[in-house]
Parts: C-alpha cells; sequence; structure tokens
C-alpha cells in the first residue's frame, strides 16, 4: 500500500476500529491501535515529505466520485504539492506525540478508549482537509475537525460548562461556515468548478469580473476572498468569531494541544495560504485580513496579560499568534505565514502539553495562583515549558526566532498603511508575548507554594509515555526553525535566474485546466505538472537542494505576484526591523522578571492604576457579554416570540378561527330549533317572501321605487 | 419488457396483508394481536422485496416513466389506472416501502389496544402512499393522494395522545381545503386538455392566465403538506399526539408528497406561473426555515423540536424545487429523501426514550450517555445529519440546494444559508439536555440501552445516512435523467408561454385564435386538443388488457 493511502487512511482505521470494536479490544487495545496507525500515518508523511518536496513532485490521487449534479462535480481525491505535505507532516507528527501523551494523561478517565477514538477521528479529519483537491472535500474536512472539536471539547458530558464550550465553539464555527459556504457557491457561480485546479488556472482570466452578489455589483475576487476569510476567521478564531477559542479550554488538554493550538486552528491559514492564487488578485481581502491578524494579535495579547487559568493564557497566545499568521498572509507572504504555522505548532503543543503535565502534577489544578515554587519537582515539565516560552518570544536559535522575526519583517516590508500597522501591532504584541511568557512561567514554577500541602506532597514528574513526546516536540521547538528558513522563507541566493520572477505565478501552470473536459477527471490531473517535475530535478544538485531554495521548495503551491513578493523585500529591510522583535521579547522577559520574581507588588498596583484598561483585557474587551445580549438573548426572545404568533395569530385565524367560526354559526342557527311552531312557522314564511323576491323581476336598485308604490297605495 | 407488474403489485400487496389480518383469528386477544403483527411485517417485509426488485431492475439511462401499466378504468372518461416509476419518484416509493416496516417493528410492543386495527392502517397507508408516487393519472393520482389522509386521521385520532382529537381535525381542516381547490384544478386541467394522462399533461402546458390560477390551487394543497409556512402549525400538533409509528410515516413520506406534487404538477404543468410565483416561494422558504429553527430552540417538547425543524428542512426543499436548476431541484429531492430517513430515525430514537420513560418532556431526561451508550451514539449520528454534517446525507441535499439557489437569487441564497447556523443550535441543545449533563432524575438513569429489536430499527436508516452521504451516486444517478427531463419540460414551456404572448403581441390573428390566453375558464376557448405524448408511445405497444373496473 502507498503511502498517500497510508498518511490519510490509517487514522480513520484506527477511529473505525476503537469506535467499533472498542469494547472488545478494550482501552489498553485501542491506545496500542491507535497510536500505532498513528505512527504509520507520521512516517508515511515524512516519506511523502520526502518524495513530494525533495523529490520535487505534486500530483493529485483520484479516489471516488462524490456528487455529481449536472456541472457541479465534485470527486474524493487526495492532493499532494507542498503546501499539504507539510501540513501533512505537521498535523500527523503533532497528533502522534498528542496520541501518545494521552495515554498517559487519560490513563484513570473511563473513557479513554473513546477519547483515543476521537482523536483519530481529528487527525483523519484534518488530514482530509489539508489534503483535499476541492473546496466541498476541503469543507467535508473543515466540518469534521469542527465535529471532533465539539466532541472532545465536551468530552467530559456530566460538566455543564464542557457541554456549553463545546456547543458554542460549533456554532461560533458554524457562523464562519456560512460564510464559506456562500464562498464555495460564488466560486463555483464564477469558475464553473470547485476543482482548485480549474480555479487556480482560470482566476487570471477573470481577475478584473464584477458579480452581482446581493443586489450590488462587487469585485468577484474579493468577494469570494472576504468569503472564504470568514470562514477562516471562525476556524482561527480571528477577532469576532474568537469567543470560541478560549472556553474551548474545557476539554482534556491533549486536545487543547492538538485542535486548538497545533491542527485545527490552523485550518483557516491553511486555506488562505492554499487560495494565494485568488487572493493575489483580491487586494482589498488581503487589507481586510491583515488588519483583522493584526487586531487579533494585538487583542488576544492583552487579554493573554490577566488570565490566571494556565490554559487560558496559552488558549489567547495561540490567537494572538494565529493573528500573526495572519496579517502575513494579508501581506501575500503566504510562505512565511505557513513556516510560522509550523513552528507555531511544535511549540504551542509543546507547551500545552507541558501545561497539562503540570496540571497533571497538581492534581488538575489550573489555576495559576493556587501554583508556585513547583519547578525542583517538576525539572523535565520545567525545561520543557522554558523551551516552548523561548520558541514562542522569539529568542535567537529557538523556532520563533526565525518564524516570528520574518512575518514581522514581511508587514514591514509590505510598504503600506495596513502593514505598517501590522508591524506596529505585531511588535506592541511581542513585548506582551514574551512577558505573559514568562508571567506564566514564573506565577506557576518560582515563589512561595500557593497550594495546599495535599497537592504538594502529591506533585510528581509525569510518567515517560508523557514526557517522550514533550522532548519529542521540544526538538521540533528548537530545531524547525533553523532547518527549514531557507525552504520556506528563504531569499534568493541561486542567482538571479532564482529571483522574485521565478516566486511568481507560473504561467505554465495546468494550461488545458481550463477545459470542459477537465472537471471529473482527476486522473488527468494527476499527470499535469511532469514538466515542472523535470525542470526541479534539473537543477537540483543535492537531495536536499529543495531545503534552500524557496522556489524548489513551494513548487507552486503557493503563488506570488512579483510585486507582491514581501518575502523577498523581507531580506532588505533596515537592520532596526530585524534586530527590533529580539530587543522586545527581551524587554517583556526583563518586565515579567520585575513583575512576579523581583517586585511582587506591582501587578496589583498596575491593575488598580489602570483599573479601566485592567478590567477591559481581564473581561476579555468584553466580547461575550456583548454577544450574549446581542445574539443570544435576542434569538432565544424571537424563539418564545414566534412560538406564541403561531398559536396566537397563525392558528388563531387559520384552522382554530375556522373551527371557532363554524361551531359560532352552528350555535346560531341551532337557536332557531326552539321547538316553538309560531317561529318556524314566521321564519317560513321569511324565507318565502325572500324567495319570492328572489324570483320576482324586481330591479334592486328600484327597490325603493316599489316600496314607496306599496306606501303610497296604502295612504 | 417488465413482465411484473411490480408497481401493482406493491401498491396492493399491503391490501392482501389486509385481507388476511381481517380474516385470521387467534384464540383469544393476544394471539389475535401477534398474528395481525407478524402478517403485517411479512406483508410489509415482501414490499420490500419487491421494491429491492424493482431498484435492481431499474433502467438507470432512461429518463421517461419505467415499470408502465396501462389499463382502462372509465373508458367513455378517457381515464384509465395507470401507473409507472421515473427517476423521481422511484425513491419515493423505495422510501415509503422501507419505512413502513420499521414503523411496524418500531410498535411491537408500544401499541396494546386495538393492535390488529392499527396495523390494518399502515397496511392501508403503505398501500395508499406507494400508489401516489405510482400514478400517472390525474384522477388516480388524487385518489391516492386525499386517501391517504384517512388512515392517518385515524392512527393520530384512535392510538394519539391525550389532545389527539384537536390534533386530528386540526390536520383534516388544514388539508380538506387544499384538497378541494385541488380537485378543481384537476377537474379544469382534465376539462382543458381533454386527458388526465399526467405525462401528457406536463407536455402540455395551459395557458398563462389559466395557469396561474391552478398553480395556485395546487399550490393550497402541496403547501399544506410540505407544510410550508404559514401553514405549518397543524404539523407539531400531529406529530406530538401521533404514535411514534404515525410521527415517522408522517414525516418520513407524507410530507414529501406535497414536494413530489410540486416536481410532477406544479413546474412542469404551470411552468410560466412557476416562474412568475417562485419568489414567493423562496421568501416563504426563507421565513421558514429561520422562523422554525427559531421556533425549535425554545420547545420543551421533544417531538415538537424536531417537528418544527422538519419545517425548515422542507423550507429546503420548496426553495430547491423552484429554481427549476439542476443543482436546486437534485438537491431538493435529495434533501426530501436525507429528510425521510433521518427525520424518520430522530422520531424513532425519541420513541425509543418515550416508550421507557412516558414523557417527551426535555427536561426529564439528561445524562442518559451513561446508561444509554448505544443510543447516545446513534442519536449522535442522527443530531449531525440533521445539523447537515458534510458526511451524511443531510449535507448533500442542503448544499446542492444552496449551490441553485445561489445561482438564481444571492440574496435569497444569503438568507438561506442563514439555516447553517441556525439548524445547529437546537439540535444540539436537545441532545445535551437529552443525552449529556448530570443525570438528574432517577427513573431516566435507569432506562436500559437500546434493545436488539431497536438496534435493528436503526441500522438501516444510519447506515443509509451515512451512505448517502459519502456515496451519494447511487441517488444522483437515477434521479439526474428524469430532473433533466423534468427541467427541459419547464423550459420549453416557458418558450411556448412566450412564443405565445409574441404572437399575441404581433396580432397574428390565427395564432391568436388558437392559443388564446383563457381569460375565464370557459370552454368555448379550449382549442387544441394535444396529441398523446410521443415519447411514452414506446411503452403503450404492449397489448394492454382492457379492465373494466364499472362492472
Amino acid at each position: 500500500m502507498s503511502f498517500e493511502y497510508l498518511a490519510v487512511f490509517a487514522p480513520l482505521l484506527g477511529f473505525l476500529i476503537t469506535f467499533l470494536f472498542g469494547q472488545k479490544i478494550g482501552a489498553r487495545g485501542a491506545q496500542i491501535v491507535t497510536c500505532g496507525l498513528m505512527f504509520v500515518a507520521a512516517f508515511s508523511a515524512v516519506a511523502l515529505f520526502n518524495s513530494v518536496i525533495l523529490g520535487g513532485t505534486h500530483y493529485v490521487v483520484p479516489l471516488a466520485e462524490w456528487i455529481s449534479s449536472d456541472f457541479f462535480v465534485v470527486n474524493w481525491a487526495l492532493r499532494f504539492d507542498t503546501l499539504s505535505v507539510v501540513m501533512m507532516c505537521v498535523v500527523t507528527i503533532v497528533s502522534t506525540c498528542v496520541h501518545v501523551y494521552s495515554v498517559g494523561y487519560m490513563s484513570h478517565d473511563p473513557h479513554r478508549t473513546r477519547f483515543m477514538a476521537y482523536l483519530s477521528l481529528f487527525t483523519f479529519a484534518m488530514l482530509m482537509l489539508v489534503s483535499a483537491d476541492n473546496l466541498l472535500q476541503l469543507f467535508f474536512g473543515w466540518e469534521g475537525v469542527g465535529l471532533a472539536s465539539y466532541l472532545l471539547i465536551g468530552f467530559w458530558n456530566s460538566k455543564d460548562s464542557a457541554n456549553s464550550a463545546a456547543m458554542k465553539a460549533f456554532i461560533v464555527n458554524r457562523v464562519g461556515d456560512f460564510g464559506l459556504a456562500l464562498g464555495i457557491m460564488a466560486i463555483f457561480v464564477v469558475f464553473g468548478s470547485v476543482d482548485f485546479e480549474t480555479i487556480f488556472a482560470a482566476v487570471e482570466s477573470k481577475k478584473d469580473l464584477t458579480v452581482n452578489f446581493i443586489g450590488f455589483d462587487i469585485h468577484a475576487m474579493t468577494l469570494i476572498g472576504l468569503l472564504l476569510f470568514t470562514g477562516a476567521v471562525g476556524k482561527s478564531a480571528q477577532l469576532g468569531l474568537h469567543t470560541w477559542l478560549p472556553d474551548a479550554m474545557e476539554g482534556p488538554t491533549p486536545v487543547s494541544a492538538l485542535i486548538h493550538a497545533a491542527t485545527m486552528v490552523t485550518a483557516g491559514v491553511f486555506l488562505v495560504a492554499r487560495f494565494s492564487p485568488l487572493f493575489e488578485y483580491a487586494p482589498i481581502a488581503l487589507m481586510v485580513i491583515t488588519i483583522v491578524g493584526a487586531c487579533t494579535a494585538l487583542v488576544a495579547a492583552t487579554i493573554g496579560l490577566t488570565q490566571f487559568d494556565i490554559k487560558r493564557v496559552i488558549a489567547y497566545s495561540t490567537m494572538s499568534q494565529l493573528g500573526y499568521m495572519f496579517f502575513a498572509l494579508g501581506v501575500s507572504a503566504y510562505g512565511a505565514a505557513i513556516f510560522h504555522l509550523m513552528t507555531h505548532a511544535f511549540f504551542k503543543a509543546l507547551l500545552f502539553l507541558g501545561a497539562g503535565s503540570v496540571i497533571h502534577a497538581m492534581s488538575d489544578e489550573q489555576d495559576m495562583r493556587k501554583m508556585g515554587g513547583i519547578w525542583k519537582k517538576i525539572p523535565f515539565t520545567y525545561a520543557m515549558m522554558w523551551i516552548g516560552s523561548l520558541a514562542l518570544a522569539g529568542v535567537p536559535l529557538f523556532a520563533g526566532y526565525y518564524s516570528k522575526d520574518m512575518i514581522l519583517e514581511v508587514a514591514y516590508a509590505d510598504q503600506s498603511w495596513f502593514g505598517n500597522l501590522a508591524f506596529i501591532f505585531g511588535i506592541t504584541a511581542a513585548v506582551l508575548t514574551a512577558f505573559y511568557s514568562w508571567r506564566l512561567i514564573l506565577m506557576t514554577f518560582h515563589g512561595k507554594p500557593r497550594a495546599d500541602k495535599h497537592v504538594m506532597e502529591h506533585i510528581h514528574e509525569s510518567p515517560p509515555v508523557m514526557t517522550a513526546p514533550l522532548a519529542v516536540l521540544a526538538v521540533g521547538a528548537i530545531l524547525s526553525g533553523a532547518v527549514f528558513y531557507n525552504g520556506f522563507v528563504g531569499g534568493a541566493h541561486h542567482g538571479d535566474d532564482h529571483g522574485a520572477g521565478a516566486a511568481a505565478i507560473h504561467a505554465d501552470v495546468t494550461p488545458h485546466a481550463g477545459d470542459e473536459e477537465h472537471h471529473g477527471t482527476p486522473v488527468e490531473a494527476s499527470v499535469t505538472h511532469e514538466g515542472e517535475h523535470s525542470a526541479a530535478h534539473d537543477s537540483q544538485t543535492s537531495h536536499f537542494a529543495a531545503l534552500h531554495d524557496r522556489n524548489m521548495f513551494w513548487q507552486n503551491a503557493i503563488q506570488v505576484l512579483p510585486e507582491n513578493d514581501t518575502v523577498e523585500a523581507a531580506h532588505n529591510v533596515p537592520f532596526w526591523v530585524k534586530k527590533l522583535p529580539i530587543l522586545m521579547s527581551g524587554l517583556g522577559i526583563a518586565l515579567a522578571y520585575i513583575f512576579y520574581l523581583l517586585v511582587p507588588t506591582l501587578p496589583a498596583l498596575f491593575a488598580r492604576a489602570f483599573k479601566p484598561l485592567h478590567s477591559l483585557f481581564f473581561r476579555k474587551w468584553y466580547f461575550d457579554e456583548l454577544y450574549d445580549a446581542a445574539f443570544v438573548k435576542n434569538t432565544l426572545r424571537l424563539g418564545h416570540l414566534f412560538t406564541k404568533s403561531d398559536r396566537k395569530i397563525i392558528d388563531r385565524f387559520g384552522p382554530d378561527g375556522a373551527a371557532s367560526a363554524s361551531s359560532f354559526v352552528a350555535r346560531i342557527s341551532s337557536r332557531f330549533q326552539s321547538g316553538f311552531v309560531y317561529q318556524y312557522a314566521f321564519v317560513m314564511i321569511i324565507g318565502l317572501v325572500v324567495f319570492m323576491l328572489w324570483l320576482a323581476p324586481i330591479d334592486v336598485l328600484s327597490i325603493g321605487e316599489h316600496i314607496r308604490n306599496l306606501l303610497g297605495r296604502s295612504e | 419488457m417488465f413482465d411484473l407488474p411490480v408497481l401493482s403489485l406493491m401498491t396492493f400487496l399491503p391490501l392482501v396483508g389486509v385481507l388476511f389480518i381481517v380474516s385470521v383469528r387467534g384464540s383469544n386477544e393476544e394471539v389475535s394481536a401477534r398474528n395481525a403483527k407478524n402478517t403485517a411485517l411479512f406483508t410489509s417485509l415482501f414490499t420490500v422485496a419487491l421494491a429491492v426488485y424493482l431498484a435492481v431492475q431499474f433502467d438507470v439511462s432512461d429518463a421517461g416513466f419505467q415499470f408502465v401499466e396501462k389499463y382502462s378504468w372509465f373508458p367513455s372518461l378517457g381515464i384509465s389506472y395507470y401507473m409507472g416509476v421515473d427517476g423521481i419518484s422511484l425513491f419515493f416509493v423505495l422510501l415509503s416501502a422501507m419505512l413502513v416496516p420499521i414503523c411496524i417493528l418500531a410498535s411491537w410492543h408500544a401499541i396494546k389496544k386495538r393492535v390488529k386495527e392499527y396495523m390494518i392502517a399502515f397496511l392501508v397507508l403503505e398501500s395508499l402512499m406507494i400508489g401516489t408516487f405510482c400514478a400517472l393519472d390525474s384522477f388516480l393520482f388524487y385518489v391516492f393522494f386525499e386517501a391517504v389522509l384517512i388512515p392517518m386521521f385515524i392512527i393520530i385520532g384512535v392510538w394519539g395522545g391525550p389532545r389527539r382529537v384537536y390534533s386530528a381535525y386540526k390536520f383534516f381542516l388544514y388539508t380538506l381545503l387544499g384538497s378541494v381547490l385541488m380537485l378543481v384544478a384537476l377537474l379544469t386541467l382534465y376539462v382543458q386538455l381533454g386527458t388526465s394522462d399526467i405525462p401528457t399533461l406536463m407536455e402540455n402546458p395551459v395557458a398563462r392566465d389559466l395557469q396561474i390560477w391552478l398553480w395556485l390551487a395546487v399550490f393550497a394543497s402541496f403547501a399544506v403538506k410540505m407544510p410550508m409556512w404559514p401553514v405549518h402549525t397543524w404539523l407539531p400538533d400531529a406529530h406530538v399526539e401521533a404514535p411514534t409509528a404515525g410521527s415517522v410515516i408522517l414525516a418520513g413520506v407524507l410530507l414529501k408528497m406535497g414536494g413530489y406534487g410540486f416536481l410532477r404538477f406544479s413546474l412542469p404543468m404551470f411552468p410560466e406561473a412557476s416562474e412568475l410565483f417562485a419568489p414567493m416561494v423562496f421568501w416563504l422558504s426563507v421565513i421558514a426555515i429561520i422562523y422554525t429553527s427559531l421556533v425549535a430552540l425554545v420547545q420543551e417538547d421533544m417531538k415538537k423540536l424536531i417537528a418544527y425543524s422538519s419545517v425548515a428542512h422542507m423550507g429546503y426543499v420548496t426553495l430547491g424545487i423552484f429554481t427549476a436548476t439542476t443543482q436546486g431541484i437534485e438537491g431538493g429531492i435529495f434533501q426530501m429523501i436525507s429528510h425521510g430517513l433521518i427525520s424518520g430515525a430522530l422520531f424513532l430514537s425519541v420513541g425509543v426514550i418515550y416508550d421507557r420513560l412516558h414523557t417527551r418532556e426535555i427536561n426529564r431526561y439528561g445524562g442518559i450517555v451513561k446508561n444509554m451508550p448505544k443510543y447516545a451514539t446513534v442519536f449522535m449520528i442522527l443530531m449531525l445529519g440533521s445539523v447537515g454534517l458534510p458526511g451524511t446525507s443531510g449535507f448533500v441535499g442542503e448544499f446542492l440546494t444552496l449551490v441553485g439557489v445561489y445561482q438564481v437569487n444571492t440574496l435569497v441564497a444569503v438568507f438561506a444559508a442563514t439555516g447553517l447556523i441556525l439548524g445547529a443550535p437546537y439540535m444540539l441543545y436537545l441532545y445535551r439536555r437529552v443525552v449529556f449533563g448530570k443525570q438528574m432524575n432517577d427513573d431516566a438513569a435507569k432506562m436500559s440501552d437500546l434493545t436488539k429489536r431497536e438496534m435493528t430499527l436503526f441500522v438501516p436508516l444510519v447506515a443509509l445516512v451515512l451512505y448517502l452521504g459519502i456515496f451519494p451516486g447511487y441517488v444522483m444517478d437515477r434521479l439526474h435523467p428524469s430532473v433533466d427531463r423534468l427541467i427541459t419540460l419547464y423550459e420549453s414551456g416557458l418558450q411556448k408561454g412566450e412564443e405565445r404572448r409574441l404572437a399575441a403581441l404581433s396580432g397574428d390573428a390565427s395564432t391568436v385564435a388558437q392559443i388564446k390566453p383563457a381569460a375565464g375558464m370557459s370552454e368555448q376557448e379550449v382549442t387544441f386538443v394535444p396529441a398523446i405524448a410521443p415519447s411514452y408511445a414506446g411503452k403503450e405497444d404492449l397489448p394492454m388488457p382492457i379492465i373494466n373496473y364499472n362492472e
């Protein structure tokens, strides 16, 4: 069996076996099956990295037909190019770590079989998402990871808070999906297909198209870009639709690490990067992305300053880092965004799993105010948290240094007002990031122990099954930046022929993709890139050449217009721009030491001195309160109102009205049946008169005259 | 070609079962009840076997009607017993045949009084449902379509809950008005075109003004059946009072008759009117989707909640059908099939816990995932289907419909797509309150998990929901030729209308005289008599035995 199938379907197999036969194989069996298959998937993904990225190729593996309705044709297919393979590697490696870690972390949970099944289900859905060859399959994965997220946030389903958080995550994400779904429809109407190849090949010819959308004529690419971005906002917890992410920390910690830090929440970044050929022609959409990303980075960081729940601090940090990725996308530095996505996946998963190890050691305590002074008791975890934080703060040699600095540089290099805004916000957020990271370390590990004796006695280092994954992730958090820097975002150093021009949209991409016959023939699509394939090999000197050349690395998975190539420009930014982030991080770390170790009274002092600002941050900018008042309450109110209107209006004037009207008529008419003969006789006479009058040829209008005649005669 | 009159067999086999039940007596009440149950189950399973035969023998490439049977019924009036299925009706026949044995099995222990009569009612219902979807003569259709009301009315009225009488009469009142109007419409068509042959009627749309009146008349009937907002209020009451199996059939098949009617009558026979009224249908559908989703959110009664969700889901169906695009119509039909499976199964799952605790109140449950894990899993999959998660059949129909709508009107599509958001909360909230949470009620915490019999009910439904979500091809392939044909008919109908209008404008006297729009409904203006539909002529070559039912 080939690696393509194994990488994607091994987790599915793990899920199915565990889900269907969980009772037979038991918890231990489930753990072995799911972890074993995850190892298979991760190995396959790495093998694909070798063959696809280093081998300089990309192709599509068709699977089966999904939906076919006239010219709306969608197939199940797996797409392997640099972007998807990078994502697959990140997903499978982090997921394998989390699977193994969960064996230890959930060892006392009675439902650990189900837990392992859900983790594998998630991984499968995520792999379907990143390997999708069309928008609808992407949507399948998109909703699938949403489902897994819902199931895992609410995993402890007898807890009300967990259930609420799960529902919130699902529904808020659906708001984003609403935009994404409309985006898919818009793409179908504009391009006549939802296949990536077809769309990307036709983008250039439709770049000036305007379409009518709800009565307005809008530039098609801008419309599509903004709609797709709406989906990304929901999934990646960007400002506006972010409220679900902190609440999602109700789920078990391995879930937070895998889904709500490393993989699922980055799906939005992936989506935008995947659609780089289209976004390149939607500058307004890119501007919106930059602004939203910059604001998210800053706002989330400010909230992170004030939180006390260890997981929530990391959650806001995640949100903030996602903001960085988005403004990188917004300035067309897709490679930089994906680079940060990868490094972030390692160090954030490390931080979360480290936090999980702390929580595990502290007998399920998550409040940092009840921690402190434990670093000697759990030195390994402590070291891991240091590595994660150093990477997050962007300290030199650690992974975050390479990716985060790159993002700040591209923002500066964009030379636009929103690029500058992103740069300023990003720099500010960098100080805050370093500050809250060390605040977390110092509050958790240093100072006097604030937990009760009983808890302190039980503090112990986690078992190897939990620490080993931490070590693996730590390696990633240290090395992934330095090793992959040149591949993801390196400068042009192979001479002028590999300059910005080579990063430009390749004119030869799928020359016949626009053909009608092209739809629904994935086999054909899989052989379209042979030309480039060999071209990549020609210039290849060693097997790892792709790791040194950005254009060879990405092939055409990401496409940037020459004038938008900010990654190239970023290598030429002024010296101070390159050094400022490190200074800022140092400042943040120093401040944290002053606040939380040297002068521990300072935080309370500052909180009092800047009361309104502190409340704003502590209350998370009042988003939850606002949404509750504006949407939740009003929705319920409308529901009650409409329920009433069903009874009081529709039924009253409909069937009940008709029924009561008929019974009213019946009641009236039943009075006539009085039993008195004289009444019957009277009614009969009246009836007779009416009948006669009707028969008589009397003109209705002249009836007055008739009466007058009658009266006149009597006089 | 088709030796076995499989449609007639499917339609009348249940009645044979009825005869058996009536004639076989048991030594006592219990034995006769058991006999009745067994007979009903076997009869309905036989029908399923025939349905399988039908599905296997169905010619995928043929857009027209297959398995055609045509016998003269009232020769003097030209009314015939005319049956046949195409890709559209096939699935409704299959759905009906599939749900009835499930219903019978679901009532196995739940129904304790008048078991014999109950089983008879269900078999009669099955016969009439299948007949409705097979009938190709408008009067035959009318007879089946309206007669379905009777057993359903009885099932709610006799075996229903405490407010069953109110519900039954409400159900009846709503449908009555529509029925009368539809009869008038069918009679008018018959008088105008001189035939009650549905395929012929489909190919010969009447004049525009008349179309408008007739469209409104049949709309009254089908809109109530769907049900569309604002004539939906009978549905929650009917569901709440109906026994479990009654709800399953009601949601699973009866609601689909409205959609089927739109596809068979409104769209092909009155294309110009359909085009004219499409915006109205769109907005009514959008209102239905939003309004009923919100109403569902605040319900305390499980069945009411699911009933309201049905109205919202049917909103997509009407939306899709009247876009007259391939994706819209196919999406609408797929949505009906999917909803038949999902909501049928959802009502079954309500029935499962109702049988144990005898209440539909959501707050009486809670935390039952602990004692009923299998049930929780089944219910979860169904809930996700209802929410329209990709990978379940719910998604395919909903999304195709939206794709269809988007092509026609983006504003409507935006409003309809809010259903993606609004469709989730009420189901998640229901699930959370019933299945998750703390176990607040001791009796709910003691309920036993699904029995083997109950699993048997769910397995085929859940399997189909997932299968059709991942590989909808089986349905789509069979739908497509017939839907294509339907759209061709619709468009040629519009074309004819346009030609007539142009002819009238240009003042071509002879043309005007011939196809002058009927201002009133007077007979003098009926001037053209249609040729018998040529595309069906091939199947009439077979020697047709003439059965005179009047003798």
